[in-house]
């Protein structure tokens, strides 16, 4: 029986109606119209799905609304300061998003929502990774079209942002 | 079927007359200014292009030959594509083919739009064209600087009512100042930030979602069907084709779980390990598509005599997401919003699966996940179209990942045989090359359509694609390269990146090792010695040089190279692997590759350099990893573990060495790099062990195998 449920989603409550088995993805994707977290595999082996419960990377193709209802959620659409999708580039964006894009890292682009956001999950636990590190941070993610030197390229870039964000004088 | 020589000719050459394979043949259908481009009033352009972005950056390529034509900055064109309202009719996108006949069409289209703008300024300035400067839009007088007028106030918004003569002035790539540079993709920072990007994001109002629940194999055919097995759902039942639609997508999900259908299967596949010896006992159509001298009499007179058979298995495209489309099909109009390579094309087949009149029916292309080659796309397009008319609402269809592993169409298995001879001084003198492929163009055969009708699919309009790259560019006295055209194969299979190139190339490039060393010479000089294109042996001297070829290695590693011109005569790569090889498990880790790129002149360097590294792990990944299983008539590699690709933690470090020839046309870059991988780490495995393996996938158990 769907029941209403209450996510918090990029900051925001939402009531959502759904029965308390529906995978999270159905939920942020029908319900609240979102787009960066997408369908893959639906059985957390591809990554592409990849949003944040508080600072945990969890893929929510399989995980249960229900069992997301006592975290804040942050998808890609929340990980920019104004927590709104932006067509054009803008000072507000994630350090991670910007590195994406200096690196021009990625191909289609299907994958680049978990690569993102598992950069953003690595780099908050450990802002200076090793290549080891990162590879292994994204070994759960595939990309098929082969843009991985470029991912792990951003994920290096994003580091270095993130210092100049911390320290802007390089002190 | 042409079973013929002469007929497969004549139907290619039929082919080569339709518009995406020739550069003109687009605009011979779409021959005004006003089908490519539109000045808009804010100064902004718009680019009706029909060619499509299976996922490779090329809409930015496409932009930036606009920008360069027309003289407008990068940022102010919009591109539009694969839209049958509204862009023109250029076939399908496959083939390497964006660039050079897509590009083509666009760069003249701008030419001649930039020619009427300068004319209609010289009036209105009054002033000989020859003294007027275009820059960014702003067109001037060069001796009165400051009497400048804009293309919007020109032409804003006004069609320019134009033909496009191919005779207007193109800019010399010497003037270039967008085209050749490492211009930002476009597309990038919507699909950053979660904007609508993707066919998977296609929202219609009052939209439910549908799965189409597939039989256990093609041919099975429905015995009984339980629709009281499943709630909040609708089912449909078209032949052999069943569908169940929802209000929302889980409903739909659960609801293909749930329903209880008996099916009766009749048939069955050859068994994994008797494939190959199966297709060789099929009747089939052969062609020599290459015969120089007297190749028999040469191998008997040769010193040394080499032998090899090779073996390509089927492989998926393996996209991360899965097939999607979302359509809208009323009475008398219908829209298909799906990721198909091309949009008229499809139009035509959706417009008779749903009996309707083509003009009834608009496609609209939005991106799907990187496709590398014919996917499920139209078949999801086809399921939406056919569910949509059935409930009589807007419907989205998703394919399950275990639907797309079992139903796209791969690319097929091939078996290729090769002889050759030496001389006394080690040089190549005679060889047979023989190759057993099926078609790997397939024609319309949608899914549903097929389970609809319950009729097999068609068979293909011309045998292609297998004997892609069979022939070298080596010069070898007595020479012959047959096609063996197999008539199908169990597995459902079409077109994937490089088509018959990668395994031929694989067979073709490990026979030269072969022969190199039985002719105990170093791989590279033994390629070199061989060939005469200047363009060539600077490939495989740069590669080699990058990748420091020769150098000693340490225990358990081995360097490899192999060369090819894509088609015979595109892009020209040559490619330098380098891998570990564990002697007692066997397995392979690709440590480092090295690519020398030419393509003649570069469009966007960033561009073609995400290709080539995207063509090289994709490729080390098929080499290394891939093969699709199965058991009876059922798939058995139905997931990531299953199916398993490369990961980061095996992805080898790539690089790549551009070689610009602005002088020479721009040809593709989104298949070559693909054909010269696997023989590479084939040859480096043998550079390292002495072992050589003649089946992809080089898993631990086949290097295992080998070593012993």
């Amino acid at each position: 029986m769907a029941s209403e449920l209450t996510i918090t989603v990029n900051g925001k409550q939402h009531r959502v109606e759904a029965t308390s088995d529906t995978p999270l993805l159905y939920v942020l994707r029908n319900e609240l119209g979102l787009n960066g977290p997408q369908f893959g595999c639906g059985s957390e082996s591809c990554g592409a799905c990849t949003v944040l419960l508080g600072s945990k990377v969890v893929k929510s193709c399989k995980l249960p609304v229900s069992d997301a209802t006592g975290g804040a959620i942050t998808t890609l659409e929340g990980l920019s300061a104004d927590g709104d999708t932006l067509t054009s580039l803008s000072a507000s964006l994630h350090p991670v998003q910007r590195a994406f894009i200096e690196e021009q890292a990625a191909q289609c682009g299907y994958c680049s929502n978990g690569m993102i956001m598992a950069t953003a999950a690595l780099l908050w636990k450990n802002p200076h990774p090793t290549d080891e590190q990162i590879r292994e941070a994204l070994d759960g993610n595939l990309c098929r079209c082969g843009a991985h030197l470029r991912i792990l390229r951003a994920v290096k870039r994003a580091a270095e942002l993130f210092d100049k964000e911390r320290d802007p004088d390089g002190r | 079927m042409a079973d013929e020589p002469s007929e497969w000719i004549e139907s290619w050459e039929e082919d080569s007359e339709r518009s995406e394979w020739s550069e003109t043949g687009a605009i011979k259908k779409a021959n005004q200014v006003d089908d490519w481009l539109a000045l808009n009033p804010d100064g902004t352009v718009t680019v009706f292009c029909g060619k499509i972005d299976s996922g490779t950056g090329v809409q930015t390529a496409l932009a930036q030959i606009v920008a360069e034509e027309l003289d407008v900055p990068i940022e102010r064109v919009q591109m539009v594509m694969g839209d049958t309202a509204r862009t023109p009719d250029e076939g399908i996108t496959a083939g390497s083919t964006t660039i050079r006949f897509g590009g083509f069409a666009l760069r003249h289209a701008s030419a001649e739009a930039r020619r009427a703008l300068l004319e209609l300024a010289s009036d209105r300035l009054d002033a000989a064209l020859d003294e007027l400067l275009v820059r960014d839009g702003v067109i001037s007088v060069s001796r009165r600087p400051a009497q400048t007028i804009t293309y919007a106030e020109l032409m804003g918004g006004k069609r320019f009512n134009r033909a496009i003569t191919l005779q207007a002035p193109l800019k010399r790539p010497e003037d270039y100042r967008v085209v050749g540079k490492p211009i930002p993709r476009v597309d990038l920072p919507r699909k950053f930030t979660g904007a609508p990007s993707f066919v998977h994001d296609v929202r219609v109002p009052g939209m439910w979602h549908a799965r189409v629940v597939r039989p256990p194999s093609a041919s099975a055919e429905l015995v009984s069907i339980d629709e009281t097995s499943v709630q909040d759902a609708r089912v449909v039942r078209l032949g052999n084709f069943i569908g169940v639609v929802a209000e929302r997508e889980e409903q739909a999900v659960r609801a293909a779980k749930q329903l209880k259908v008996e099916w009766r299967e009749t048939e069955r596949w050859p068994e994994m390990e008797e494939l190959y010896t199966s297709i060789r006992r099929q009747a089939t159509s052969d062609d020599t598509v290459r015969e120089e001298g007297r190749v028999e009499s040469a191998l008997r007179k040769a010193t040394a005599q080499v032998e090899a058979r090779y073996r390509q298995p089927f492989q998926a495209h393996a996209a991360i997401g899965p097939s999607c489309a979302v359509a809208d099909v009323q009475a008398d109009r219908a829209v298909i919003w799906c990721s198909t390579r091309g949009v008229y094309p499809l139009r035509d087949e959706l417009a008779d699966l749903l009996q309707m009149r083509p003009e009834q029916v608009r496609v609209i292309f939005v991106e799907g996940s990187g496709s590398y080659g014919h996917t499920g796309s139209e078949d999801a397009a086809a399921d939406a179209a056919v569910l949509s008319q059935a409930v009589g609402r807007p419907v989205r269809v998703q394919w399950s990942r275990e639907d797309e592993f079992a139903w796209e169409p791969f690319a097929p298995a091939m078996e290729m045989e090769v002889r050759g001879g030496l001389d006394p001084q080690g040089n190549v003198i005679a060889l047979a090359y023989d190759v057993w492929t099926p078609s790997h163009v397939a024609g319309a055969q949608f899914l549903a359509g097929q389970l609809i009708s319950g009729q097999p699919p068609e068979p293909p309009e011309w045998s292609g694609g297998g004997d892609r790259n069979a022939p070298t560019n080596y010069s070898i006295p007595n020479q012959r390269v047959r096609v063996h055209w197999l008539s199908g194969l169990p597995l459902r299979t079409s077109s994937m990146r490089s088509l018959g190139g990668a395994a031929n190339t694989f067979a073709n490039e490990s026979f030269m090792d072969e022969l190199a060393a039985v002719a105990k010479s170093d791989p590279l000089e033994f390629r070199l010695r061989h060939l005469d294109d200047p363009r060539a042996i600077e490939v495989l001297k740069i590669a080699a040089q990058n990748a420091n070829w020769g150098a000693a290695l340490p225990q358990g590693e081995g360097q490899g190279i192999a060369f090819a011109q894509y088609e015979n005569e595109e892009a020209y790569v040559a490619t330098v692997a380098q891998v570990h090889v564990d002697a007692k498990s066997g397995e392979v880790r690709v440590k480092r590759i090295v690519v020398a790129h030419d393509c003649g002149l570069i469009i966007n360097p960033d561009g073609l350099r995400n290709q080539i590294e995207g063509n090289v792990i994709q490729s080390t990944s098929r080499a290394l990893k891939e093969q699709v299983t199965w058991d009876g008539s059922h798939i058995t590699s139905l997931d990531w573990d299953s199916y398993p690709i490369l990961k980061f933690s095996e992805v080898p470090d790539v690089e790549i060495v551009l070689i610009n020839h602005p002088d020479q046309r721009a040809v593709g870059a989104g298949e070559p790099a693909t054909i010269t991988t696997a023989p590479a780490i084939a040859n480096a495995i043998f550079a390292a062990t002495g072992a050589r393996v003649r089946e992809i996938p080089f898993t631990p158990k086949r290097v295992r195998a080998a070593l012993t």
